[in-house]
């Protein structure tokens, strides 16, 4: 039986690359003492031995693609007194919510020989959809700063203290020279939540958006910019549409550029 | 086995396998002290990336295909460009192949130093995670940690982050890193070199369970280097093919009383891919550091115990270390990091070895460098069938066992295949009916 005093945590896996549950694994330097810290009650990919709920902090990782999972979110809604979602495919979808704007039925069929026997949902749905979330952490994957502020803010019982700024801010703060300005380079960073350290600029390319965009942030002044910079149609559209392509204001966007396109 | 043990196990059922990559099951069914059936059960929903793979730039791929596995992000990158870059009738420099097999290597670094010391060697140990390990041997764990946490550093370096790294693009990199930056590395590299070495010398003192399968192996070969980067399909049936016709030669099919797609080569054999099958194809050109070890320590390829996959990929560890070292003394960046050249009509096959065994892609893009076909055969989906035929020669040697022991027993056997379920995009749960 695990310590009172302990905070359990449980992590559970719906569909995605599990790269975020690698990156709990990847606190080389810390995973050993947050083990001390914290009862890990379940964590399948790291341990065989499971502690059954109630827990009191659930981190899930992946989005909701099969009737199964829609009941197994449920559940464990009902046995977690904190739920985090955790990474991009939790919070938006992740990169397989493409198929929400194809036919799905069509992709088994061109994937699969028998797509009569698969069990899937024409969509897949950030946890959100499903089940009331306490705290979502984007980035795909997360970023392993962020995600021990997150834990160390529950064990503290204090608000987390996560990046509130965009990717392109974090550019200007490390004196990176901006891509779209000085590379004629799509960059989604104006409109990206910060969290990765401005990575892809920092590469010499463009943000392609993997921490969800920024909130409140203006898409309809960044959008034109990055349109009159197309070297062929369409590419602000697929850049929009990566993996937090089905975040509300990323996918508005995309698909107002689609609509225009249409008309032309 | 007697009959009243019979009476003790009617099944052995494990409805999610822990440590493993993804979500997959076992389901051993006994009947009369015999086993009816065996299932390596994998739950793990479709991501249809072939299907949205379709009308991206050839140039977002590597970064979609990053996202089928967060372990072996890397090895979903050079599969890809290389399939693309065959595509297109473009080769890279010789910087830039350096810089990509340094790359792969910090991919094996950090993904076998998980497999080895967090997933597989806890039950050698009689732990049930590494988590527990480190409560009884925690010298062990810190140093796995260690000698994980520099891969995941060169990662950083080259490509900005370990998971879904940023800087690959078809037809090399973003950008060249910075020498001072790797050559930074160096001295903790050199410490895990020694240290990788140790972890040989007590790889060969585990209590492996006894196993003998004389199976076909399948991998990459590459006539100067250890196959990782790209090569020549061969088997260990003599089989030689180039990438491009490996479709031809191995295939997949829908197995009925399986929830998923079986690999097999065209004579019908179930084949094994991954660190087994390289060291039993390849162990000759294994760098002078690993070839020395297997000599004091007897080790002599092939090896045909399953779960002694754990001892190949020590060996690898060793090298992808001594061969990061090497790469980054060489490296010195020249000419630009990236070849140019404008998208145009055309087929392209690439493979690569993932941690885990071969990777197949396949693209077809029109004119405009837009994806018209994709396909990906993952080294786990190649796997299914080869492990679930040795857990037929395996299961019936432990059911004399109390049912706890039979179980981890089994479960052990699978996970020594490292299964990367997510990375299977192919794995499917099937609908089973009786009669079907």
């Amino acid at each position: 039986m695990p310590a009172p005093c302990k905070t359990t945590v449980a992590v559970f896996k719906f569909s995605s690359c599990d790269g975020c549950q690698l990156q709990l694994l990847n606190m080389e330097d810390e995973i050993l003492s947050l083990a001390n810290e914290v009862e890990i009650a379940y964590f399948l990919e790291a341990r065989r031995r499971t502690l059954p709920g109630p827990y009191d902090v659930a981190l899930v990782e992946g989005s909701v693609t099969t009737p199964d999972e829609v009941e197994r979110i449920k559940t464990i809604r009902g046995q977690s007194k904190f739920l985090v979602a955790l990474g991009t495919c939790a919070t938006a979808g992740g990169i397989q919510a493409l198929r929400n704007y194809a036919d799905a039925d069509e992709y088994a069929r061109a994937v699969y020989p028998h797509p009569e026997y698969l069990h899937f949902l024409p969509t897949a749905t950030p946890i959100a959809e499903h089940v009331p979330v306490d705290l979502e952490l984007w980035g795909c994957p997360i970023n392993k700063g962020d995600f021990l502020e997150v834990i160390s803010a529950l064990l503290q019982n204090r608000k987390p203290n996560l990046p509130q700024h965009s990717v392109c801010l974090e550019c200007k703060r490390r004196g990176l020279a901006c891509v779209i300005v000085a590379k004629n380079t799509l960059c989604l960073g104006p409109a990206t939540r910060s969290g990765c350290g401005a990575l892809c600029p920092s590469c010499g390319r463009g943000c392609y958006g993997c921490f969800g965009p920024q909130p409140g942030m203006d898409l309809n002044s960044l959008v034109p910019t990055l349109r009159a910079m197309e070297k062929e149609r369409g590419e602000t559209a697929r850049l929009l549409r990566n993996s937090s392509g089905y975040a509300p204001a990323f996918s508005k966007a995309a698909e107002s550029i689609l609509e225009e396109e249409k008309k032309q | 086995m007697t009959a009243s043990n019979a009476k003790i196990i009617n099944s052995i059922e494990v409805p999610a396998l822990a440590r493993v990559e993804g979500e997959g099951g076992l389901y051993i069914g006994v009947q009369d002290g015999k086993i009816k059936e065996i299932r390596v059960d994998i739950y793990e929903p479709p991501r249809f990336f072939e299907g949205f793979l379709r009308g991206r730039s050839m140039f977002e791929v590597p970064d979609i295909t990053a996202r089928i596995c967060g372990i072996c992000p890397v090895a979903y990158q050079m599969s890809a460009v290389n399939a693309l870059e065959a595509s297109q009738g473009v080769s890279v420099t010789p910087a830039i192949r350096a810089l990509r097999k340094l790359l792969y290597c910090a991919e094996y670094i950090e993904s076998h130093a998980l497999h080895i010391f967090l997933l597989q060697a806890p039950d050698l140990l009689g732990q049930e995670s590494a988590i527990s390990l480190a409560a009884v041997a925690p010298e062990v764990v810190t140093k796995a940690l260690r000698m994980k946490k520099v891969g995941n550093a060169i990662l950083r370096v080259i490509g900005g982050r370990s998971v879904h790294p940023v800087s690959t693009v078809v037809g090399g990199f973003y950008r060249w890193p910075e020498k001072d930056n790797l050559t930074a590395l160096l001295p903790e590299l050199e410490w895990s070199l020694t240290a990788a070495a140790e972890t040989v010398r007590w790889a060969t003192t585990l209590p492996y369970p006894d196993l003998e399968i004389d199976c076909e192996y399948v991998a990459l070969r590459h006539p100067q280097e250890y196959g990782v980067l790209d090569g020549e399909v061969v088997s260990s049936s003599g089989q030689k093919v180039s990438v491009a016709e490996y479709e031809k030669y191995y295939l997949e099919e829908h197995v009925r009383h399986s929830n998923s797609l079986h690999s097999h080569t065209r004579d019908g054999k179930k084949y094994m891919v991954g660190p087994l099958a390289r060291l039993n194809l390849n162990s000759e050109q294994l760098g002078p550091v690993a070839q020395s070890l297997m000599k004091e320590l007897k080790i002599k390829p092939p090896i045909h115990n399953p779960f002694k996959a754990l001892l190949a990929r020590t060996l690898e560890l060793v090298d992808a270390y001594a061969d990061a070292i090497r790469l980054i003394k060489g490296y010195n960046p020249e000419g630009p990091s990236r070849v140019e050249f404008e998208p145009k009509a055309g087929e392209g096959c690439g493979a690569s070895e993932a941690p885990r065994g071969l990777l197949f892609h396949k693209y077809s893009v029109d004119g405009q460098g837009l994806v018209l076909k994709a396909r990906i055969v993952p080294p786990t989906s190649q796997n299914l069938a080869r492990m679930e035929a040795d857990l037929w020669e395996f299961a019936p040697k432990v059911l004399d066992k109390p049912h706890e022991q039979a179980t981890l027993a089994c479960e052990h056997l699978v996970r020594s295949y490292d299964p990367c379920i997510s990375c299977a995009t192919h794995f499917v749960r099937w609908e089973c009916k009786d009669g079907e």
